[in-house]
């Protein structure tokens, strides 16, 4: 990787100049001493010059018109994407009729014993309960609809993600060229390309299927270039010393040393894949994920509820699972596996001719009213008028005026160079001089586009939402780094408010913190939460013991230990922690436009709505921009590839 | 080791593409006619609506749907999609019915007469009006407030953090017909346009700012449960005019009153057999529909259950559609 000394000029350095954050500065402030009173001269004032705009909405929508007008005739549609979309049809449809097939005692009974062998009793027993469990809430069709999606999309995700991860991972030019895309798609709030997925597919299972793909690939992409890239020399040399062929050491020694790697893979993109089956409702994806947002059309948040604890139920089996698959080795022989298969088939016969396929009605539960009554009661009393404190809606109307105003005004009335200066500054000196143009470029792009105001809204609303994140995250991480009690208590908390759907709290936070953009914010720090929490607290958990035996030795008290070791040591993680919190954040915040938020979600959510592609690509494009901003403003140089979260 | 590789892959990727060809069965595959995976499971004939995000649409889908399944034998999935990507849906044959639609001319152009693979279905038997509304419990106080002449000597009343120094007009869904950032600007009103993003999130704002009789000035549309819940008054905007509507930017006048229409995607009309027919005959009255609506959002029914009690009180009403 290239470094400033590179484009330093050669000429003796002043002492300070031996620093390196100083010396980036310094080149900084020579390029903006030039360039600024170029720009202030040619296009002065605080916002993005007109002149320097691109209008995109008649090409966008004549795009549009014809993608209409010809996906009936056009032989790119009969002999292509038509193609791709019957097969996930057929594939999904399959499934489908299989699992209803299985019956509800047969699905369980392969879910329970497939836990069991991979991972023993315990999670086989839970795998049960929650298979039970979304019976019980009524959901078991949705849930057989979502799990189909679910099968054929990670499938899809797997081999999409095997086949680019194999490319990275066995040539440096791919690998040159892919990472820059697999990091962009990591970053990138999945609302914003809903709209061009449905454009080509139309409204349906298709459409969702390859947005989750789109979405929940990379992961295993990045895993599998990193097992095959992290493969011990020295067994590879040894392999190769007894005459193996390429393929023979691709198939025998470096896929299987990479194992662990492609478990993980394979574990994101599950989750990936089961947190996009929500979104996917919005472009008529069915299952689950239709439920939550059917439910929250009619302000139905026990409802929601209902269909949103399966999905929890369903991430947190497949997580442990796969994670348990992960770490043990393969113990199981196949005889056991053809016993846990026979087991499957008898049970799904026994429930058929018992004529016990579907989920009995009257053994259903009803949760919503109850969880109803409890949030009306929760807003009606916290809403406003609490002594002393005031009601949560006082505190969203303060928050608005007092945080979130100046801050947007704020980025307004910066000029614009002022903007790209600062991602350039704060970008290099994180990061490296690549990371830095890619920030500056796409902060361009966004003006370019034409929605540098509604864009510096949104940023707004994420720099305010990461702030709180990142006081409550850190705080409740040391809290769980420094007590096993109180982390034991916090995990399924965590477990379980990082894979609800978001659509599950958005009325909640509504009726807290009123329509506009403080429940926005609110949404989002309840959804980057979890992730800061765990990254905070393994990162402190981590720091060496004897750095910590040394300095108690010292005679350090808890408080010196934890800022003067701890913190310091751990600053790698509390890095990533901040670059994880940014992106999850900025995904919620969009979400925000159904809340108020306004800027970017909103046109997004308009694009969708209204199937406008001028307004809703353009609105997509400007969040990929400012999730590139964001990234790589807060990726520290060598990005550690394997994300806590 | 690269070279290998990238034929091993170029060849994996031949021959999945061989496979799909094959699985799929050879020749052109236009996906605008193609079922939801969903459908026909278990060999029932299924019947697919959309719903649109709002109560009352859901009221007409849970009918005609416990009707289909009970009297007709149907089996009936639900797809909740907005209202233009629908008349996509619905063109290429992924719902088979829109059962409300508040007019949108540029897609009926498109589909029914140019396309033509959507067809008119009748109307509803509801007629739907949009437009700016205040609590009738504020119009108690300030009986002058119903003409927008006056708004802006109450704007301060309307005040929120969201709105800065001027009064809060809030707007809803995305995806509903809205003039209203160019009537604030073109009747020169002191006021902001406030998107609450989703229907959702701007009733239950509604709903808070009620439960304190807070003043607030929003855009509604009726027939629409809430003003059961919510008493609220229309503000008397300059009157309709057929055309003045024309110009999306240059619009000074109220919204028009719309009769609610049906539409069925071209193909089901004609081989949809019985359940076309229903839903052809499907109309009923604001009351009714009103009726339901209450019932799934205030009462919390559920839509099955609430199309259960309607239909078991109303039996002239729906006889007559299955005829």
């Amino acid at each position: 990787m290239a470094t400033v000394t590179a484009a330093a000029p050669r000429v003796a350095l002043p002492g300070f100049l031996h620093n390196r954050a100083a010396r980036k500065l310094v080149l900084l402030a020579v390029a903006a001493a030039v360039l600024v009173p170029l720009a202030e001269a040619r296009w002065a004032g605080g916002s993005w010059p007109h002149a320097l705009t691109v209008d995109l909405s008649k090409p966008l929508a004549d795009a549009s018109d014809w993608v209409i007008d010809n996906r009936d005739s056009h032989p790119l549609f009969l002999y292509f994407f038509g193609y791709i979309s019957n097969a996930v049809v057929l594939f999904v449809r399959v499934v489908y009729l299989g699992l209803l097939a299985a019956g509800w005692a047969g699905v369980t009974a392969l879910g329970a014993l497939v836990a069991w062998r991979v991972a023993g009793v315990r999670l086989a027993l839970g795998t049960a309960a929650a298979f039970l469990a979304c019976g019980v809430l009524g959901m078991w069709v949705p849930t057989m609809q979502t799990l189909a999606l679910m099968v054929v999309a990670v499938l899809a995700s797997a081999v999409v993600g095997v086949l680019l991860g194999l490319a990275a991972g066995l040539s440096d030019r791919l690998d040159r060229a892919l990472r820059p895309v697999l990091d962009t798609m990591q970053v990138l709030p999945a609302f914003a390309y809903l709209l061009p997925v449905v454009l080509v597919f139309g409204i349906g299972v298709p459409a969702a299927v390859l947005a989750t793909v789109v979405y929940a690939a990379p992961p295993m992409a990045r895993l599998t270039a990193l097992g095959l890239r992290g493969a011990d020399p020295e067994v590879l040399e040894a392999v190769e010393s007894l005459g193996a062929t390429a393929r023979q050491r691709l198939l025998t020694a470096r896929i299987p040393l990479a194992r662990k790697e492609l478990l993980l893979g394979l574990n994101q993109t599950i989750m990936m894949a089961l947190s996009m089956a929500v979104i996917a409702s919005v472009i008529g994806a069915g299952g689950l994920g239709d439920r939550v947002y059917q439910a929250l059309a009619s302000v139905d948040v026990g409802a929601a509820l209902a269909a949103g604890i399966p999905i929890v139920l369903l991430a947190v089996v497949l997580d442990r699972v796969t994670a348990a698959a992960g770490a043990g080795e393969d113990r199981s022989a196949p005889v056991q596996w053809a016993y846990a298969g026979a087991a499957t088939v008898v049970v799904a016969l026994a429930s058929r001719l018992l004529g016990r396929l579907d989920w009995p009605a009257s053994w259903t539960l009803n949760i919503a009213e109850p969880v109803n009554r409890a949030v009306d009661w929760m807003t009606a009393h916290l809403y406003s008028g609490v002594p002393y404190i005031g009601g949560t809606a006082d505190w969203a109307g303060h928050f608005t005026t007092w945080i979130l105003d100046p801050v947007r005004d704020g980025l307004q009335w910066l000029p614009w160079w002022s903007v790209l200066l600062l991602v350039a500054t704060l970008a290099w000196l994180i990061g490296t001089w690549r990371t830095a143009l890619t920030a500056v470029l796409a902060m361009a792009a966004i003006g370019v586009l034409g929605v540098w105001e509604p864009s510096l809204d949104t940023l707004s609303q994420v720099l305010a939402a990461v702030a709180v994140t990142l006081v409550l995250g850190f705080a409740t991480g040391i809290a769980a780094a420094r007590s096993d009690r109180f982390e034991r208590v916090l995990r399924p908390v965590l477990d379980v408010f990082q894979t609800m759907p978001q659509f599950v709290y958005l009325i909640p936070v509504v009726a807290l913190f009123g329509v506009g953009r403080a429940p926005a914010v609110a949404a989002a720090v309840v959804y980057a939460l979890p992730a800061v929490v765990r990254i905070t607290a393994q990162g402190l958990r981590q720091v060496d013991p004897a750095a910590l035996e040394s300095a108690r030795s010292l005679g350090a008290t808890g408080r010196q230990q934890l800022w003067q070791v701890q913190l310091p040591l751990a600053r790698r993680s509390l890095l990533l922690a901040v670059n994880q919190g940014v992106v999850l954040v900025l995904a919620v915040v969009i979400i925000g436009g159904l809340v108020g938020g306004g800027a970017l979600g909103y046109d997004v959510a308009f694009g969708l709505a209204q199937g406008d592609l001028a307004t809703g690509l353009v609105a997509g494009a400007a969040i990929v921009g400012l999730g590139l901003v964001l990234d790589r403003v807060t990726q520290p140089t060598e990005r550690r590839t394997t994300e806590g979260a | 080791m690269k070279k290998p590789n990238l034929s091993r892959r170029t060849a994996l990727i031949a021959s999945s593409a061989a496979a799909l060809s094959l699985l799929t069965g050879c020749g052109a595959a236009d996906m605008t006619k193609q079922a939801s995976p969903f459908a026909n499971a278990q060999g029932a004939k299924t019947v697919t609506l959309s719903v649109q995000s709002w109560v009352g649409a859901q009221s007409n889908a849970a009918v005609a749907q416990y009707l289909l399944e009970h009297k007709l034998g149907y089996r009936v999935d639900t797809v909740q999609v907005d209202e233009v990507p629908a008349w996509d849906a619905l063109s290429q044959g992924r719902v088979d019915a829109i059962l409300e639609d508040w007019g949108h001319p540029a897609q009926e152009k498109r589909y029914v007469d140019d396309k033509k693979t959507i067809a008119r279905a009748g109307g509803l038997g509801v007629t739907g009006h949009i437009g700016w509304y205040v609590p009738t419990y504020l119009v108690k106080q300030h009986p002058d407030i119903t003409d927008w002449r006056n708004l802006d000597k109450y704007a301060s009343l309307f005040r929120t953090a969201e709105s800065g120094g001027k009064g809060q007009l809030m707007d809803g869904s995305p995806s509903y017909v809205t003039n209203d950032k160019a009537l604030v600007n073109n009747l020169k009103l002191n006021y902001q346009v406030v998107f609450a993003g989703s229907e959702a999130a701007q009733i239950t704002q509604i709903k808070q700012f009620a439960k304190e009789e807070k003043p607030f000035l929003t855009y509604w549309y009726a027939p629409q449960w809430l003003f059961k819940k919510v008493p609220m008054t229309e503000v008397k905007l300059p009157p309709y005019k057929e055309g003045c509507d024309a110009d999306a930017a240059k619009v000074a006048c109220a919204y028009p009153h719309t009769p609610l229409q049906k539409y069925l995607n071209a193909g089901f009309s004609k081989d949809g057999g019985k359940a076309a027919a229903f839903l052809k005959k499907f109309r009923w009255t604001t009351e009714d529909q009103n009726e339901v609506s209450l019932m799934i959002a205030d009462q919390k029914l559920t839509p099955a259950e609430a199309a259960k009690k309607w239909v078991d009180s109303h039996e002239s009403t729906w006889k007559a559609w299955l005829s």
